[in-house]
């Protein structure tokens, strides 16, 4: 196996790694944290919008 | 634990919400924007030269850079004016309507998105390239393109300081190759490396090739526009935003007349134009290793940093319209530790590597050319719209541009001589865009408008706007 052979294994290993804890934080912070914390908005005085998500 | 960790638990404990941090100043407002751009001076400027020729490039560059100096004089004032995340987005929504906001957005959304596919796939390419070089054929510059979309998308998750600190680095070190390559090239003596008598001449394909190149001289500046998204995170919107732009337009305007001035003097104008990595192959022709060594790694080093920037500036439009409802209001989270817009940041990763897996470098720039140009063509109608409902001395601005109107108009007709120069070359790439913006804006009119804020269409504290 050449050193480009395990370069490119080593980047999809890592990239998993990255990706894999970027997904358990955000997950775990959504857990841990209250929605409403999180939520910034400028202005929530006068919520004009008449729908519903 | 950090002070930024410190502060998010003492919001939590006080129920008060989280918000992006203000920690930026102008050098990071200046690597944004000139960290998206660099990239282009390295590849893809050429192309201008394949379609009017040495001269007609020269002609591109600087009425391009014109258009770009319009458009970083009215986000100067604009953007320190409404000092929000979400720059020409936010711009539309206060002056002009939720409609206008939201085609905004998504212009910004593709071009930034786009452009970040493009530089992981010119690192992937480059990568392919060294391989070659010691005799690996055929690697795979997928997980490379992979690799470097997640690691970037993880350091703009972990912070904005961070993140724009090292732009700055990168960004100053591409840039001092192009200073460096010009010093190696003896100017002071011409006709010693550089050819320019030579090698300079009339325009091949006249006139009208001048004018099929100004959509390849949108290169040399393609993303000065995304200083506007670090206004809610600096210090001083107000000094930071107009003095990191326009430094940086100033900056670019020096790069792109060094890069013309290498590349066409040292490169026949028939190669030129069809360039893979013109700056590189610049180097090469002076025969020195070292710059040439030089060259390739400001090359990646410009293509990290533009992709770097790409993901701060897609994920703070995407927040932005989360936030005001205009998409899901989940996007609009912030990190309670970070205080990034995560959720924003890590939706992109997948869009960006679906873009840049389709490996059509050439179709994905395109679109993300078209979509800036969209951005533009809406500043300068709102720029015009902006000084009306709000004369000077009704508002606060901490920078006011000159000569209004003048650089709104000249901004809106050099926009329409790139639309007519697009057409020219991508005439199908233009109607497809522009067909999907069109369905885009039914989705959103029929679809989603009913769930946007009203109240968040303004956010500043301004009197009525006159005639309202």
């Amino acid at each position: 196996m050449s050193f480009w052979d395990i370069a490119s294994y080593a980047a999809w290993g890592i990239s998993g790694l990255i990706l894999t804890f970027l997904l358990f934080d955000a997950f775990r912070v959504s857990k841990e944290y209250d929605e409403d914390l999180m939520m910034h908005s400028i202005d929530e005085g006068n919520q004009g919008g008449h729908g519903h998500e | 634990m950090s002070n930024a960790a410190v502060n998010s638990d003492q919001a939590a404990a006080e129920g008060e919400h989280a918000t992006l941090m203000r920690v930026l100043g102008p050098v990071h407002v200046w690597a944004l924007g000139v960290g998206i751009v660099l990239v282009g001076e390295f590849m893809g400027w050429n192309f201008s030269v394949g379609k009017g020729g040495a001269f007609g490039s020269l002609i591109a560059c600087w009425i391009i850079g014109l258009l770009y100096t319009c458009v970083a004089m009215i986000d100067s004032e604009v953007t320190s004016s409404i000092a929000a995340t979400g720059g020409q987005y936010t711009q539309a929504k206060h002056i002009s309507g939720p409609l206008m906001a939201f085609n905004v957005g998504l212009y910004l959304v593709m071009a930034y998105t786009m452009l970040e596919a493009a530089d992981a796939l010119v690192v992937g390419d480059l990568l392919v390239v060294v391989a070659e070089q010691f005799g690996h054929v055929g690697l795979d510059p997928k997980p490379f393109v992979v690799l470097t979309i997640a690691a970037l998308a993880l350091l703009n998750y972990r912070g904005v300081f961070m993140t724009l600190s090292l732009n700055f680095v990168l960004t100053a070190m591409a840039f001092s190759t192009i200073v460096v390559l010009f010093i190696g090239v003896k100017p002071w003596n011409p006709g010693e490396i550089l050819q320019h008598s030579e090698l300079l001449t009339d325009l091949p394909y006249g006139w009208i090739g001048v004018v099929a190149a100004l959509q390849f001289g949108m290169w040399f500046y393609l993303g000065i526009e995304g200083t506007c998204q670090a206004a809610e995170e600096c210090r001083s919107a107000g000094r930071s935003i107009p003095l990191g732009t326009m430094t940086g337009i100033i900056t670019l305007l020096i790069a792109a007349s060094l890069t013309w001035f290498l590349g066409t003097g040292l490169l026949p104008w028939e190669y030129l134009g069809q360039a893979g990595v013109p700056l590189y192959d610049t180097a090469r022709m002076v025969g020195n290793p070292t710059l040439q060594v030089l060259l390739f790694i400001g090359t990646i080093l410009a293509a990290v940093a533009s992709a770097n920037g790409c993901i701060n500036d897609a994920s703070r439009a995407w927040f932005s319209m989360g936030r005001d409802r205009y998409l899901p209001s989940w996007f609009g989270a912030v990190h309670p530790r970070y205080r990034t817009p995560y959720r924003a940041i890590i939706f992109l990763v997948p869009v960006a590597i679906s873009f840049a897996f389709t490996g059509l470098l050439d179709q994905v720039i395109t679109f993300s050319i078209l979509s800036g140009l969209m951005v533009y063509t809406f500043m300068g109608i709102n720029m015009m719209k902006f000084r009306k409902m709000y004369p000077l001395g009704s508002i606060d601005r901490p920078f006011v541009y000159p000569f209004h109107p003048l650089p709104a108009f000249v901004l809106f007709l050099l926009c329409c001589s790139v639309y007519f120069a697009t057409f020219l070359g991508y005439g199908a790439s233009l109607i497809s865009i522009l067909a999907f913006y069109i369905a885009a804006s039914i989705w959103f009119t029929t679809h989603r408008y009913k769930y946007v804020y009203r109240s968040a269409q303004f956010t500043v504290s301004w009197p009525r706007p006159k005639g309202f």
